[in-house]
């Protein structure tokens, strides 16, 4: 692998940047290895990046029906935050926060991460009630987060509209450490450090089939490339898990929606932070490249189209409008959509599955791209150790059998 | 925008509707005697399938009432809507296709 310096960039450059190296290579499938990640995104990648470096399990391969980040990776808002409501979630997604503020120097490239903080807007009495008690819950477990009146959130982010609209702003939540950072480049990082230790990163390789032995574990996998043997398999497919999932004769509790998003043509750096109404239901926040990206709902029909209607991100859009006037005359670049599997609590599930060697890491829903680091090192944990680790223990499959719901739908009462 | 047929009030935009899920799912008929694990089977699991899939709509800004429909959850295309009580439509085979 080629590292990245100051040194060898200016090099490079002085060199008119010829003699680069592919940040990967193109594998082709081996007969065996001794664990499998079936879907390539951030947090396929990098549980095999984590199951290398830290499991010292070098033999694995990736498989990714398409191209790596070209799913959910590379289409979502790029929204980093950990101010969920419950324990357990707070613990997920600040483990994940924690790895985020490091991972560029971990991978040796750089994911842009931008600690800009995320504003989560009140406009209604029971808005302002659901929020101060994420402030205060988060508090209490170790996650910052703040409450700011309508004039602090003015001053935080100055092209906020506070009290000329429908729903005026009546206060906010502001946790400093959220952020957003550089989709594709999480994916290509993992990507290329996973490569370096030896992992085959597999790309146009389609599941299509799980083959289980006798006692009904998992043996091998069947592809468009062939037969692939493995004794573990993880699965992070995100909106196509029950697809792949249903191959090994596993029903999950998920249904599959498209989730839209838009981008602006690109303006000088005018918006500070990112800006969240669930009221409203709408996201903001302007890239690296000088694009507005708007984070719409999801549709209300399940569906595999990565399309959605166009009333869905209109109304984003109106809102949009209403929270930011000086938006008004901004012209759309593209909209699209990816599709996420939402599970009934709202909350990932992360765990071993009733087959044994087969583990699965699904369920995130509408906010994935946050948790990447975390749930990659987790699910990495999980996968070597057949074990869950302590964090994400309490998101098991068997929580819906047994009652433990970790329930966001509700804290949230809109997806987050 | 979808086009979805009301089999009680004909052709109307899907803004007018509300999905109501997965069809045909039958809640136990002798709910002290499901376990937990049956009960999970209903309340949360689902086919979420890629393809054809029946679910339930209901009208809601219409005649208020439910019906079913199957569409082809890759395309979202509608294969046919169906009062409830009725079984699923069959489908026309495709060409060629094994049945």
């Amino acid at each position: 692998m080629q590292r990245f310096s100051a040194l060898s960039l200016l090099g490079r450059a002085l060199g008119g940047h010829r003699g680069w190296a592919p940040q990967w290579r193109r594998a082709t499938p081996r007969a065996a290895y001794d664990a499998l990640i079936v879907g390539g995104g951030g947090h396929g990648l990098g549980t095999a990046y984590y199951l290398a470096s830290e499991h010292r399990l070098g033999n694995v391969a990736v498989l990714e029906k398409g191209w790596i980040g070209g799913g959910n990776t590379g289409r979502n808002t790029t929204i980093i935050r950990s101010n969920y409501l419950f324990a357990e979630s707070a613990a997920l997604y600040d483990h994940a926060l924690k790895l985020w503020e490091h991972l560029s120097q971990a991978l040796n490239y750089n994911v842009m991460l931008s600690q800009r903080g995320v504003l989560m807007l009140a406009h209604t009495v029971h808005d302002m009630q659901v929020i101060k008690r994420h402030v205060h819950a988060n508090r209490a477990s170790g996650v910052d987060n703040e409450w700011l009146s309508p004039q602090q959130a003015k001053q935080f982010c100055p092209p906020l509209n506070t009290d000329d609209l429908r729903y005026p702003v009546l206060g906010a939540a502001l946790q400093r450490r959220g952020g957003t950072a550089r989709h594709d480049a999480v994916a290509w990082g993992y990507a290329r450090a996973a490569d370096s230790l030896g992992v085959d990163i597999i790309e146009n390789c389609e599941v299509t089939g799980i083959r289980r032995d006798a006692r009904g574990a998992v043996e091998a996998v069947e592809t468009t490339r062939g037969v692939i043997r493995a004794p573990r398999i993880g699965v992070a497919a995100a909106g196509h898990t029950s697809t792949v999932m249903s191959m090994a004769g596993v029903r999950l509790p998920l249904e599959s929606y498209p989730l839209q998003a838009l981008v602006s043509e690109p303006v000088k750096p005018v918006f500070p932070c990112v800006v969240m109404s669930n009221s409203m239901h709408a996201y903001i926040s302007q890239s690296d490249k000088g694009e507005l990206v708007i984070g719409a709902g999801t549709d209300a029909y399940t569906s595999y189209t990565q399309r959605g209607g166009l009333h869905i991100s209109a109304h984003a859009l109106e809102a949009i409008c209403e929270l930011f006037p000086i938006f008004r005359r901004l012209r759309m670049l593209r909209n699209w959509g990816g599709i996420v599997d939402l599970s009934p609590d709202r909350s990932p599930i992360l765990g071993k599955t009733p087959v044994p060697g087969l583990y699965v890491n699904c369920g995130w829903g509408t906010g994935g791209f946050k948790a990447t680091p975390g749930s990659a090192h987790l699910f990495a944990w999980t996968i070597a150790r057949d074990e869950p680790h302590p964090i994400n223990a309490p998101f098991s499959l068997e929580r819906f059998r047994d009652g433990n719901l970790i329930d966001e739908a509700a804290a949230a009462a809109v997806a987050h | 925008m979808l086009l979805i047929a009301c089999p009680y009030c004909g052709t109307r935009p899907e803004l007018e509707f509300v999905y109501g899920g997965q069809a045909h799912l039958a809640r136990p008929s002798d709910p002290a005697a499901a376990d937990a694990q049956a009960w999970a089977d209903f309340l949360y699991s689902r086919d979420n399938t890629r393809g054809v899939h029946a679910e339930r709509w209901r009208h809601t800004h219409g005649c208020g009432r439910f019906f079913n429909a199957l569409r082809d959850t890759g395309t979202d295309h509608f294969l046919a809507t169906y009062r409830v009580g009725e079984p699923a439509p069959g489908l026309p085979q495709a060409p060629g296709a094994t049945p």
